[in-house]
Parts: C-alpha cells; structure tokens; sequence
C-alpha cells in the first residue's frame, strides 16, 4: 500500500487519482500507523515550506517520516515534498526543513518569470529505476518558485534549464523526488508513478 | 528550456460541452472529461473549461465538473465560470482543479484575489480578463468587461492586469473581445501591452484562425501560452499540427 501524506498542504487528489491509474492501492492520510503499515510514502504539496513544515510538526509526523525513510521504505517527494527533505529554506524568513538532505531551498536564480509554469526538459543525471523508460530530455509540468541546492554532487537525479541550471530531481537510496509534478506529465509521468508504485 | 503551451479550451454548459467536435474516436461527443483526455493523448499541454451554465445553477455544476476531469486527467487543468468568493474556489479546488480563473468576481472585489491566493498559493489563482479597445488613438487603451463581455468596468486593462498580479495572480488569461470569434488571429498589440506590464505568464486567448496566428502571439507579443478552441474543436488542424508548426518556426514546444 502506498500512503500519501496528507498535510494540509495542497490539492493530493491527483496524485491518488494517478497512482491508482498506475495500479497502486492508495491511502491518503495523517496517520502516523497508518504510514508505519505502508510499504511506501508519497509527501506531495504545493504552498509555502514554513506552513508546511508547521502542519507536519502539529500532527506529529516529523518523526514518523525521518524513522521509516532512515528504515529504508521507499519515499517519493513531489514539488514542495522535495523541497521539504533539505535542511532549510529561506522562502518568507528562514526555516527548518526535514534535513533528510543536506542542503538548501532557494529562489530560483533566474531573470525569467517567477513562478516558473509550464513544461520544461529534464536531462538525466544518474540512472534511477522511476526513470526506467523515460528518455533523456523529456518534457515535464513544473509550478514552482524555489529549488533546491543539494550539497552532495551525488543527490543530483536531473537537471533543468530556466535561465540558470537547477536542479529538478534528486535521489540517495531510497528516497526520490521530483520538483516537477508526474501526476500532471501525462503518460511520461504516470510512467514515473507506475515505476514508484511497482 | 521552458516550452510554450497549446492550451484547448472547452465551453462546458450544464456538465456538456457545448461546441461541435470533430473526435470520432470517443463514444460522447459531449462529455468534457473523454473530449479532454482526447485532447491529453494528442498533446495538449493544459486545459481550460469555462462553466457557461447560467449562473443561478452553477456553483454545483463546476464541482461536479473539477471532481470528474480530475478522475481521469493527467495534465493541468483549470476551471473557470462562476464563482463568487473564496468559499466557492475552495470548493472547485479540493474537488481536483489544478487552477480557477476569476473575471468578474475579481474585478467586482479585488481582495478574493489576495485571500486566495495567500491561502492557496499564487499558482492556482489565474485571473481571467476580457478586454474591449477603447481608445485607438497614438496609445491604444482596453476596458476589461464582465459578465461574459456585457458589461464595462471604466477600467484600464493594463493598469487591472498590474493590479492583480501585485495582489497575488499567478498567470492571467487574457481574451481580446476585439478578435474572438473572428479568426483573424490574436490581438497582438492588447497582449504585448499586458505581457509588457506583468511578471507572470499571460495566455493569449481569442482570435486564432490559423497556425500561423498562434507563432505570431508569442513571437510579436511574447505570450506564454496560446488558447484557441475552434480550430481544434472543428478539426481544421490537430494539436500535434500545430505544435510542430511552431516548433518549426523556433518556438520551444513540448513535442514528446
């Protein structure tokens, strides 16, 4: 069973709806058992890291996800649930994060519009099993404002052009996460998902 | 690089739409969620539905709309058509849409923009505007309209366009009243004027006639996105026809 965490961070609709079309048993929830019991945890979410990091300290999930990613069950973050596995953002003041990575969440260093909406390329970095059928420089449906500057060379999955390279994908064993939203690439990205899922 | 998007836009009345469609492939021409993902499996990069229901039964209607699309489509979509107040987007966004587009709600009280988007981020708040030459002389000027195109404002639509990116917008949904429905292509000097003032995307919208008149808009008038639903409801050319003109013409597409 695959738990997406629900935080209160964000529409986790279309990220059940596109795991259950990628054949997933599917449990949207809060729950701290319920997230021990699945076999995977999807941290999705759009919005702001400090509200996020604030939801998940209320309903005490902080400590479930750092326990069952440090036991190695697979974990998926999507947007704002990348974001949220770096040590510290400075999106409206600085803020803690998950520090499941080192690094940092920063505006993107671009002249171009802010929030970046739309398909953009990723080029691969390293070879990763949800990216199993995915060809290098495929399109994918990215909203967001910040990204991520790993500190490890290694952590980096993809990477994407905006006027300025970031970085789109990261994965360190167990864990992956994408800044872009498989759920709204369409057949590419339920291909992703059905990666994850299988 | 980031890529402009072809935006196909379906007039939906009482959970139907309601232009002629060309698929042969869908057993309901009618549906908004089968058209949709037609559109999807031919590589449309977002979709819009405009709820045209009238308005004292409507509310329910683009839930119920937000709910299926999200069901069964795997690219953005947004959803516009009567909503009033930050209760009803909330409504239409928890049932599935990815962004609701407010026209006359958002001129009618500017401040459903700010709450909203503070409470549900930028990136789901697109304001729609429908804009109306007013004044052609050496510096053209454009009224936003509301209530589908009935009534004037005594605005200015570059000054509004400012006015609601500062107060939270993410992207604006701009249709000329001027070009839409005359397929002589999109009002070129209306778009540059907006895409000029604000900082986030602008879709162009009305007018689109043929394939050239989409690289025109973003080319001549730096839109981010082109709308049209004519030329492919009624299948003068396809979605894929259209991409690869573009992208013939230099134009950054998403052709996979």
């Amino acid at each position: 069973m695959i738990a997406i965490i629900d935080y209160g961070m964000g529409n986790l609709r279309s990220v059940e709806k596109a795991l259950e079309k990628a054949g997933a048993e599917v449990s949207v929830t809060r729950d701290s058992d319920e997230l021990r019991r699945a076999d995977r945890i999807v941290l999705p979410g759009v919005g702001a890291f400090g509200d996020a990091m604030d939801n998940l300290r209320k309903r005490g999930l902080i400590d479930v996800i750092r326990e069952e990613v440090a036991a190695g069950k697979l974990f998926l973050g999507i947007c704002l649930g990348l974001d949220l596995l770096f040590e510290e953002s400075d999106e409206h003041g600085l803020h803690q994060g998950l520090g499941l990575l080192p690094g940092r969440v920063e505006l993107i260093p671009t002249d171009l519009k802010i929030p970046q909406i739309g398909w953009n390329q990723v080029s691969i970095r390293k070879k990763s099993r949800l990216l199993e059928g995915i060809p290098d420089g495929s399109s994918f449906y990215f909203v967001h404002s910040y990204a991520v500057v790993p500190e490890e060379e290694s952590d980096i999955l993809c990477t994407t052009e905006y006027g300025c390279t970031f970085v789109s994908a990261v994965e360190r064993g167990n864990i992956t996460a994408f800044q872009f939203h498989p759920e709204k690439s369409s057949s590419l990205g339920l291909k992703i998902l059905s990666n994850f899922a299988s | 690089m980031l890529t402009k998007r072809i935006i196909p836009c379906l007039d939906v009345r009482n959970g139907r739409v309601v232009k002629g469609i060309r698929f042969v492939n869908i057993r309901d021409a009618g549906d908004p969620v089968e058209m949709a993902s037609a559109y999807d499996r031919e590589g449309a990069d977002e979709l819009v539905f405009l709820d045209i229901t009238a308005s004292h039964e409507r509310r329910d209607t683009v839930v119920d709309l937000a709910r299926r699309c999200a069901e069964e489509l795997f690219i953005p979509f947004t959803i516009g058509g009567g909503m009033r107040d930050e209760s009803d987007i909330r409504k239409v966004l928890k049932a599935g849409a990815d962004k609701i587009a407010i026209n006359s709600a958002a001129l009618a009280n500017p401040n459903v923009i700010n709450r909203c988007s503070k409470r549900f981020g930028a990136q789901c708040i697109m304001v729609a505007i429908d804009a109306k030459l007013v004044s052609a002389g050496e510096e053209k000027q454009w009224e936003p309209f509301v209530h589908g195109g009935r009534t004037g404002t005594g605005r200015d639509a570059v000054e509004w366009a400012r006015e609601a990116v500062e107060r939270g917008a993410g992207e604006i949904m701009l249709t000329s009243m001027d070009t839409d429905g005359t397929q002589d292509g999109y009002d070129i000097d209306l778009t540059r004027a907006i895409t000029q003032a604000v900082g986030v995307p602008v879709i162009a919208s009305g007018g689109a006639g043929n394939l050239d008149h989409l690289v025109e808009v973003v080319k001549e008038a730096d839109a981010d996105a082109v709308l049209a639903a004519s030329i492919f409801h009624y299948g003068t050319y396809t979605i894929r026809q259209a991409k690869e003109h573009m992208a013939a013409a230099g134009i950054p597409m998403r052709l996979t």
